[in-house]
């Protein structure tokens, strides 16, 4: 089929709505407003609902609602709206919902700037609401991965019966390229026997995350514990970019990464045993990836834009055997991928980085 | 002897805003400051502007300034209010801000009573996210978010702000105006005066409702715009008084 | 092969639309491409701008920081951009808008007045694609083929008679530069 040149922000849209999503509760904030824009022309034609809501804090709980009852649905946000969110994310944990949550991250904290940034890892990748939780966050690169990933995004969320964040930032929300969309498929969502849709002469559903009685509680949370453990066993996602025989190994995701990508290039041109490990799922963090790392790679540089969240996950999974440094750019600015370099070379010629 | 007639009020700094041509936000921004410098009160005025087009506002006016998050800045103002009673204080929302995600804060700043001046500015849209349907927008009224126009059955009607107010008894002051020519800019100007006043008196929660223009997003010349505002929003909004005391 | 070319001017002067058939041109061919606008409250004041990257290997970031060409649609865009252009880069300045001279003199300048060009061939509308032949010729990023193929993709069937229009702008563009006697780098 042939390419056609889309918006980052339409095509999760789109990816969406070939995956089978047919209800978008959302609210307006830059830099994703093209998605609600996209929504609220597309759902209709496809017989879906996409509603505007009065705030994320109900965007969230409609999602609540319309998960609840059996559907597959989706909301979206940047910064300052992904916050009011995080009461509603517990919950939907809590009641063990399926849906997606799309990040367009800006510059924080507070109203920051509407300028791409990456530092809301944290807050996604550590619970950013109450209670003992996790959630699969999945970092695509390029407009074309985000068509990729939002079928998975939604498949992952049935399958954990867990909400799936989507991590971007406003770069990839706003950039357009080339995708292939390929051919629509049909769309087999799986049954969702424990909606509460009514008895209709069956058996009471509840969908609820209150356990009064902390033994009732204890048990829930071991229970949401032994999925959390199986995500982290099972959906680790990473590419590894010539990062085997690499001295030095980048490690960087979604617009960072694609800097850091070029910096490799570089480097290989000239000789210089540089790599990338480019994590897809910012939780579970690509352990897995860094395991033979340790044994090949002398010293590991994380490149984020923000003042250094994920490096923590690389000091984790390089068990601090080897050392990690780190390069930034923060409020919205973007890594040059210059400056990359010039910090990579420094490594190398046994300096430190920034 | 030569006479100024027309001056930039103390209240506002003498810089060029970033509104643009035919935006009606500024109008407003005059008539706030001419209000806060002709009861004198400069000094010991409060402004809270949460984001919208007007959120750079803390540039514009020249008193203390509160930048407050979306929706939450008479919750802001109660705080400043009651740490600080004799001082003046005011928010400047938009229609998004105020009558969608700030519902909360600003019913229950006028169900106790706060005694604080909220400048509401309705304009019939999200104006500084690119246009999208506000919980003020007309029916049928189109926008990136209702492409195919405000449909009732799926959106609701438009809210309306002064009308829900006025039947809280925290509510002291509560009008509708518009700036849409000069006859009502002055009726405009009267009106947020009579807030501030209304405030400092003690009597209890002021709201002035601004019908207001967003040429860029409605896809108007501004001329159009202001009489886009007049056949179409003044008839659904009516202009005037909701609440008021009958003296001071 | 790599450009990156910064497009600036008001909004409303299809500032954004062009730099989308520039890209969409460099897929045809094959290219790497993105295309990456302004956003946010900076539109406020009324000026656009996008940048379209080019090129013959996956594109890093997609924010033209450092263009190698900038396309000047109005004073401000000139007076704000032309520090940023690479040495050796290219200005394409549309003087029918710009009264002012660009001041850098490591990098081609090219003085345009495309939209009286674009009343002369009978559509005030065309004055961006002037500007683009000239692009092409210079640059040789893409071939007006393909951009004549863009248009045919991006624009409604029933806009597909303003193409030969297009086209004929795209060539004026492209013969202004020869008639300079261009050599393509
Ligand atoms: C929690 C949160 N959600 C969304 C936004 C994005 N946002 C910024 S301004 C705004 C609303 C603007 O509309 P309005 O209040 O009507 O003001 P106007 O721009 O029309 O003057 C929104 C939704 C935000 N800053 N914070
Ligand atoms: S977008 Fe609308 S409300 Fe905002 S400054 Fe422009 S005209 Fe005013
Ligand atoms: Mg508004």
């Amino acid at each position: 089929m042939a390419k056609i040149l889309m918006k980052g922000n339409e095509a999760i849209g789109e990816g969406a709505v070939r995956a089978g999503c047919r209800y978008f509760f959302g609210y307006p904030i830059t830099p994703q407003s093209e998605l609600p824009h996209y929504l609220a022309k597309r759902m209709p034609q496809v017989g879906g609902v996409y509603l505007q809501a009065e705030s994320e804090v109900a965007t969230i709980n409609m999602v609540y609602g319309a998960a609840g009852a059996g559907a597959r649905v989706m909301t979206s946000s940047s910064g300052p709206g992904i916050s009011l969110m995080q009461e509603g994310i517990s919950y939907v944990v809590g009641a063990e919902l399926p849906c997606v949550i799309v990040n367009m991250m800006r510059g924080g904290p507070g109203l920051g700037n509407i300028a791409p940034a990456q530092s809301d890892y944290f807050q996604a990748t550590r619970g950013g609401g109450h209670g003992d939780y996790r959630m699969i966050v999945l970092a695509p690169a390029s407009v074309q991965e985000i068509i990729d990933l939002m079928q998975d995004a939604f498949d992952l969320a049935d399958r954990y019966r867990n909400p799936v964040m989507l991590a971007g930032d406003g770069v990839l929300g706003q950039m357009m390229e080339p995708v292939e969309l390929g051919e629509e498929k049909e769309v087999r969502i799986p049954p969702r026997p424990w909606a509460a849709t009514g008895r209709t002469g069956g058996e009471k559903h509840l969908i609820n995350s209150l356990y009064i009685v902390p033994e009732d509680l204890e048990k829930h949370n071991i229970r949401l514990a032994a999925k959390f453990a199986a995500m982290e066993k099972e959906e680790q996602r990473w590419e590894d970019y010539l990062a085997a025989d690499a001295e030095l190994v980048l490690v960087a995701f979604g617009t960072a990464a694609r800097v850091c990508k070029a910096v490799v290039d570089r480097c290989r041109r000239e000789g210089k045993a540089v790599g990338l490990i480019r994590p897809l799922t910012l939780w579970p963090f690509p352990v897995k990836a860094f395991q033979p790392l340790l044994a090949t790679a002398a010293h590991f540089l994380t490149v984020e834009m923000s003042m250094g969240q994920m490096v923590e996950d690389v000091r984790l999974a390089t068990r601090e055997c080897r050392p990690v440094y780190f390069y930034g750019r923060c409020g919205g600015m973007l890594p040059v991928a210059g400056d990359v370099y010039a910090a990579v070379q420094k490594i190398l010629a046994g300096g430190e980085a920034k | 002897m030569m006479q100024k007639v027309f001056t930039r009020p103390r209240t506002l700094k003498d810089v060029p805003t970033h509104y643009c041509p035919g935006c009606t936000h500024g109008i407003v921004h005059r008539l706030v400051a001419e209000a806060i410098d002709e009861l004198n009160v400069f000094d010991r005025t409060i402004g809270v502007a949460p984001v919208g087009c007007s959120v750079f506002a803390y540039n514009y006016f020249d008193c203390d300034m509160y930048e407050a998050s979306h929706g939450r800045a008479p919750a802001v103002a109660t705080g400043i209010k009651r740490v600080l009673p004799d001082r003046v204080v005011f928010t400047y929302q938009g229609d998004g801000d105020l009558a969608a995600i700030g519902t909360g804060e600003v019913v229950h700043a006028a169900a106790r009573g706060e005694k604080i001046t909220v400048i509401f500015i309705n304009n019939a849209i999200y104006a500084m996210t690119g246009g999208q349907m506000a919980p003020t927008t007309l029916i049928g009224q189109k926008t990136t978010t209702t492409p195919y126009g405000r449909d009732r059955e799926l959106n609701g009607s438009p809210v309306k702000i002064c009308e829900m107010l006025g039947v809280l008894d925290g509510a002291a002051y509560i009008a509708r105006v518009s700036v849409h020519n000069p006859a009502n800019v002055v009726k405009a100007k009267k009106a947020i005066k009579r807030a501030f006043e209304v405030q400092m008196a003690g009597h209890g929660f002021t709201l002035v409702e601004v019908l207001s223009a967003c040429p860029t997003n409605w896809g108007l010349a501004p001329d159009e715009a202001l009489r886009w505002l007049a056949d179409n929003m003044v008839p659904y909004y009516p202009l005037g008084e909701y609440k008021a005391p009958e003296e001071i | 092969m790599f450009q990156a070319i910064l497009i600036a001017g008001f909004g409303g002067q299809g500032v954004l639309s062009t730099g989308q058939l520039l890209a969409y041109a460099g897929m045809l061919e094959g290219r790497h491409v993105a295309w990456i606008p302004s956003y946010g409250p900076e539109m406020r004041g009324g000026t656009a701008n996008c940048g379209v990257t080019i090129a013959d290997r996956p594109i890093s970031s997609p924010v033209v920081s450092e263009p190698t060409t900038l396309i000047a649609m109005n004073r401000p865009s000139l007076e704000k951009f032309e520090p940023d252009v690479q040495p050796g880069g290219l200005i394409l300045v549309n003087s029918s808008l710009i009264d002012i001279k660009a001041r850098r003199t490591d990098v081609r300048v090219e003085y345009i007045k495309a939209n009286e060009l674009a009343e002369e061939i009978g559509n005030s509308k065309v004055a961006n694609n002037i500007i683009l032949g000239a692009l092409l010729e210079i640059t040789g990023v893409v071939s007006i083929d393909a951009v004549e193929e863009s248009l045919r993709k991006v624009l409604p069937a029933h806009h597909h008679d303003l193409i030969p229009v297009n086209r004929r702008a795209l060539e004026l563009g492209r013969e202004l530069m020869r008639e300079k006697g261009t050599e393509k780098r």
